[in-house]
């Protein structure tokens, strides 16, 4: 199976560990990620909800290189993954956009006719790779270890595509398949406050507060997502929320990849292990390497 | 408080140029369904920071009020996380009016003076259109300096820590292509008519 992939600007950088492991992932589950090549900002939210055209313009750039690779379009981040997403919906359900955003790319001798699919990386593993397969390839049992699936927001909604928008399962049911003993979260869809963590701090905290609070009290050894964004706020925060309300959190946050990295045997090189800012040595070192 | 309003007409103006903007929004036309149920409020995980509530927001609206929501923190404490999308039993796209009224408030010069999400927002435009991709760093530094040099300050502990970790870029990564982007965008702007 071959993908076309889109890393998106934060697994550039900030997100490395996700995109690391992603990849190697995807190769040792022979779903190959094809890197889309010159790929810009998808424009985030950050940009769609201040210029919308423009933000349908540049998104447009990256679906229309993908559509002449003629592969389904994936990404790992939540935020590309619908801002990507919206921009397709957009343009198929709205001619006068369509037409007005081809325009604008026939400047650069491009054109977008609607033809590919954006996927998420987790949906293309749950569904294309498939669960019991994945089972199947795992080489270490997550057995023992207590893990908080944390969707966010932007993976399931608005569209709700692959998964329930409020109540979604796909981690729920690939980490149980990995033997991992699954919290049943009642946050995983709630958010942790985005790019507020920058411009409303105190509001942010406390949403991202909720969230650890409850995975403590469930006893978490760690918290899974598929999004950049949670990952950041829930991890580079954590300090911060134990200064602010008297806490003493210390859950890792992990990419979701990392972890189906350490049930596939993966090195902690290759899922970049160590990046976070709340280490996962203790409640890992144990099953990585396929030491278990 | 009594809030110095717009003139009747730029009040007119606005509100029609709103609902012109959220019809064009597929599905736009159901703003028209709203029962101020409330549901949209109760989902949402910042409304209890919000000046106004979402369900106020189209209140507001009906009521000939909308620049008193743009004058307010509202809009900028949305953290789109489309709760309120999902659940409105009216099919209301809420966040897609959010960022209507965003954009308004912004064209408009109508948004809360203390408010630091536009220029969050405006330096993520600046960073995009001249690299074609975010870099991290320039952005949050550059809204540090424009908004609370003091959280620059406190900001550097942790800049340290992700800069350790190999998380945080010194040079940011840009697209080969920026030329393409800005004659798509040029294209684009000749062709808009606003």
């Amino acid at each position: 199976m071959e993908y076309t992939y889109y890393p998106g600007c934060s697994l550039e950088i900030s997100g490395k560990a996700y995109d690391v492991s992603a990849r190697n992932v995807a190769r040792a589950l022979d779903a190959n990620l094809v890197e889309l090549e010159d790929w810009n900002c998808c424009g985030a939210t950050n940009y769609m909800s201040v210029r919308e055209l423009r933000s349908f313009a540049i998104s447009a750039r990256n679906l229309a290189l993908a559509e002449k690779e003629k592969r389904d379009l994936v990404t790992a981040c939540s935020a590309c993954y619908t801002t990507l997403s919206k921009t397709h919906k957009y343009m198929e359900s709205n001619e006068k956009l369509r037409e007005q955003i081809n325009d604008a790319l026939s400047a650069v001798s491009l054109r977008y006719d609607c033809t590919i699919r954006v996927r998420h990386l987790l949906e293309v593993l749950v569904n294309d790779v498939g669960v019991d397969a994945i089972a199947r390839k795992a080489k270490v049992n997550l057995k023992g270890l207590k893990v908080v699936p944390y969707y966010g927001c932007q993976l399931t909604r608005p569209y709700g595509t692959f998964d329930d928008p409020e109540s979604p399962t796909s981690m729920d049911r690939l980490f149980a398949a990995l033997g991992a003993d699954v919290v049943d979260f009642p946050l995983k869809t709630k958010c942790c406050g985005g790019m507020l963590m920058t411009t409303a701090e105190t509001v942010a905290l406390k949403l991202v507060r909720n969230l650890l609070e409850v995975a403590s009290r469930a006893r978490a050894d760690c918290i899974v997502t598929p999004c950049p964004l949670c990952q950041f706020n829930l991890d580079a925060y954590q300090d911060r929320v134990n200064g602010a309300f008297r806490t003493d959190f210390a859950t890792p946050i992990l990419y979701f990849t990392q972890l189906v990295g350490v049930a596939l045997g993966l090195s902690d090189k290759e899922i970049l292990l160590g990046k976070e800012i709340v280490s996962a040595n203790r409640v890992l070192s144990s099953y990585v390497g396929g030491s278990r | 408080m009594v809030e110095t309003t717009l003139p009747a007409w730029k009040l007119a103006e606005l509100s029609d140029r709103f609902l012109q903007d959220v019809y064009s929004i597929p599905e736009g036309e159901k703003i028209k369904l709203c029962l101020q149920c409330g549901t949209c409020s109760a989902s949402c995980p910042t409304s209890y920071a919000m000046d106004y509530t979402p369900r106020e927001i189209i209140a507001a609206f009906r009521a000939g009020m909308l620049d008193r929501v743009l004058r307010s923190n509202t809009v900028w404490m949305c953290a789109s996380c489309y709760s309120c999308t999902v659940r409105c039993p009216a099919g209301i796209k809420l966040t897609d009016i959010m960022y209507e009224l965003k954009r308004l408030g912004i064209d408009y010069g109508l948004y809360a003076k203390d408010a630091k999400a536009p220029v969050l927002s405006r330096g993520f435009v600046k960073i995009v259109d001249k690299n074609g991709k975010n870099d991290e760093l320039s952005l949050l530094g550059n809204f540090y300096l424009k908004t609370n040099p003091f959280g620059l300050a406190r900001m550097a502990p942790l800049g340290f820590k992700l800069f350790m970790r190999g998380r945080l870029a010194l040079r940011p990564s840009k697209v080969k292509a920026r030329d393409d982007i800005t004659k798509i965008m040029r294209r684009l702007e000749s062709k808009e008519g606003k």
